[in-house]
C-alpha cells in the first residue's frame, strides 16, 4: 500500500540550499550555521504521511491520553458498545499498563493492533505507521489510538491523528491541568472520567478542574462522564459524530486538521490546506529519510 | 523519558547538517527550548553525552536557551508575560490568548569546524 516517498529527492528546504554556500564565522574561525529546525521534525514528517493516509481513507483518528488507569480502555469498550453498529471502529493500543487492552477491545468485535512499546513512555508517529500497516482501513470511520498512560511525554508527539482527547479521572484530583499544562493545553476535548465517584470524592470540583483548563487559554469542551452511567456518555458520542462529519467535509475539500501539539514555532494545530503532495515542511524543518524506511500510502 | 528519543533525533539532525557542510567536528550546539515544549532541558543535558559518543559532535558544547512564555490577547491585543499554567492575558485577564513564545523545541544553531577553515 505504500510508495517510496518522493520528498527525499526534492527536500525543498532552505537549509540544504544554503549548505555549501558562504558561511558566517565565529571569532575563532568556526562556521556558524543557523538551522532552526524542530527537534521532532522527523516525527512530524512521518505524522503528516500517516494523516494523509488516514484522510485518503476518510478515517477520523483520535489520540486518547491520560494517567494510567484513568479509564481509556473502559471508555473505548463503552464507545464500541454504543457506536459499533453506527460506525466502523478500529483501535491501536499503545498502553503498556494493562497487557490485555487489545484483547479487551477485540472481545467487543473490533480490530485492535497492539503496539509493543517496550519501556517507551509515549507513542510516536513511526510506531503508529507500523501499526497502520497491520490494519485494514476500508470501512473504518473512527480510529482510536490509546496512548501510553502518562501525562507528560505523549503530549509532544504528533502521531498523524486529528484530535487529542485527554482524560482526567475524578480520583486524580481537580488540579491536574495546572500540574500538567503541556498535556492539558494539547487537548481538543477533556473528559472528566469516573464521574460516578464525585459523590464519594467531594473534594473534586469539576468546575475547578475546568477553571484550571481555562487558565491554559484552552477553549476545549470539558465534560464529566462515567462508564457506569451510559447516559453521561451522550456528549462524548455527540462530539464524535460532529467531528466525523467535520472530517468528511474537510477531506472532501482537500483539507486536513492537525491536533494541537507543542512547539508552535514550527508546528501548530488546526485546519490546514493540503495541496497535492504536502509534506508540511513549514518552519524550515530539516529532515531526511532513512533509506527504504519511508514511503507514501495509497 | 522522551528526552532520550529527542536526543537521538537531535544527534541525527546535527550529524546530517555537519555532513552537508563537510564539517570535521561540531563545536557547539544551540537549542532553544520553551517551558511549554514538554521537554526538560536538564534531562536533555544528561542524555546528550550518551547519544553523542563516537560522533562528530562527541565533544560539542551543548547550550540550551530557555525561551520566555509570552502571550498575545485576542480580546485586547496586548502582549504580556505568562506562566506555563497560567496563560491568561496579563492586561485584561481573558483566556482568548495565543502563545507567542514558550513552546519552542528547536535546534537553533551549530558551530562547525570545516576542513578549509
Ligand atoms: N468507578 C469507575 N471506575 C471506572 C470507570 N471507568 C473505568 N473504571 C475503572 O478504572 C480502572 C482502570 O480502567 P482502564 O479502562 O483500564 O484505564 P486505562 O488504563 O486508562 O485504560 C478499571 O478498574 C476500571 O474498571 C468509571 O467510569 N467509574
Ligand atoms: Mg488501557
Ligand atoms: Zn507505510
Ligand atoms: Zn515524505
Ligand atoms: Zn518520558
Ligand atoms: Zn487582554
Amino acid at each position: 500500500m505504500c510508495d517510496t516517498c518522493g520528498c527525499n529527492i526534492t527536500p525543498g528546504n532552505e537549509h540544504l540550499v544554503r549548505a555549501g554556500g558562504p558561511h558566517a564565522h565565529t571569532e575563532d574561525g568556526r562556521a556558524a550555521v543557523t538551522v532552526l529546525a524542530s527537534l521532532l521534525g522527523e516525527n512530524d514528517h512521518q505524522a503528516a504521511h500517516n494523516r494523509e493516509h488516514l484522510d485518503r481513507h476518510g478515517v477520523l483518528a483520535i489520540n486518547l491520553m491520560s494517567s494510567p488507569g484513568a479509564g481509556k480502555t473502559s471508555l473505548l469498550e463503552a464507545t464500541i458498545e454504543a457506536l459499533g453498529g453506527e460506525f466502523g471502529i478500529a483501535v491501536i493500543e499503545g498502553d503498556l499498563e494493562t497487557e490485555n487492552d487489545a484483547e479487551r477491545i477485540r472481545a467487543k468485535g473490533v480490530p485492535a493492533i497492539q503496539i509493543a512499546t517496550g519501556s517507551a513512555c509515549h507513542l510516536d508517529a513511526h510506531m503508529v505507521h507500523d501499526a497502520l500497516h497491520q490494519l485494514t482501513l476500508d470501512g473504518v470511520d473512527l480510529l482510536f489510538i490509546e496512548n501510553v498512560g502518562n501525562l507528560v511525554c505523549p503530549a509532544s508527539f504528533d502521531l498523524g491523528h486529528h484530535h487529542n482527547v485527554t482524560l482526567l479521572s475524578v480520583p486524580e484530583g481537580d488540579d491536574k491541568p495546572a500540574k500538567y499544562p503541556v498535556m492539558f493545553r494539547a487537548a481538543d476535548l477533556v473528559l472528566c472520567t469516573k464521574g460516578d465517584l464525585l459523590g464519594v470524592l467531594p473534594e473534586f470540583a469539576p468546575a475547578r478542574a475546568e477553571e484550571h483548563l481555562r487558565r491554559l487559554a484552552s477553549d476545549a469542551p470539558f465534560t464529566t462522564v462515567s462508564t457506569r452511567d451510559p447516559a453521561s456518555l451522550a456528549p462524548w458520542f455527540g462530539w464524535l459524530r460532529e467531528e466525523l462529519a467535520a472530517q468528511r467535509a474537510r477531506t472532501a475539500a482537500g483539507h486536513t486538521r492537525r491536533p494541537m501539539v507543542q512547539a508552535e514555532g514550527t508546528r501548530s494545530g488546526g485546519v490546514v490546506h493540503r495541496p497535492d503532495h504536502d509534506h508540511d515542511h513549514a518552519g524550515g524543518g530539516h529532515h531526511r529519510h532513512q533509506a527504504g524506511g519511508h514511503h507514501h500510502h495509497d | 523519558m522522551h528526552e532520550l528519543s529527542i536526543c537521538l533525533a537531535l544527534i541525527e539532525q546535527v550529524q546530517q547538517v555537519a555532513r552537508e557542510h563537510g564539517a570535521t567536528r561540531v563545536d557547539r550546539i544551540l537549542l532553544r527550548i520553551g517551558p511549554l515544549s514538554g521537554v526538560e532541558p536538564s534531562l536533555i543535558e544528561s542524555a546528550y553525552p550518551m547519544v553523542a559518543v563516537g560522533t562528530l559532535a562527541a565533544d560539542a558544547e551543548l547550550v540550551i536557551e530557555t525561551t520566555p512564555v509570552r502571550v498575545r490577547c485576542n480580546d485586547c491585543g496586548q502582549e504580556t508575560d505568562a506562566r506555563p499554567n497560567r496563560l491568561l492575558c496579563g492586561a485584561c485577564g481573558g483566556y482568548h490568548t495565543k502563545v507567542l513564545s514558550g513552546t519552542e523545541m528547536l535546534l537553533a544553531n551549530l558551530e562547525l569546524t570545516l576542513p578549509g577553515d
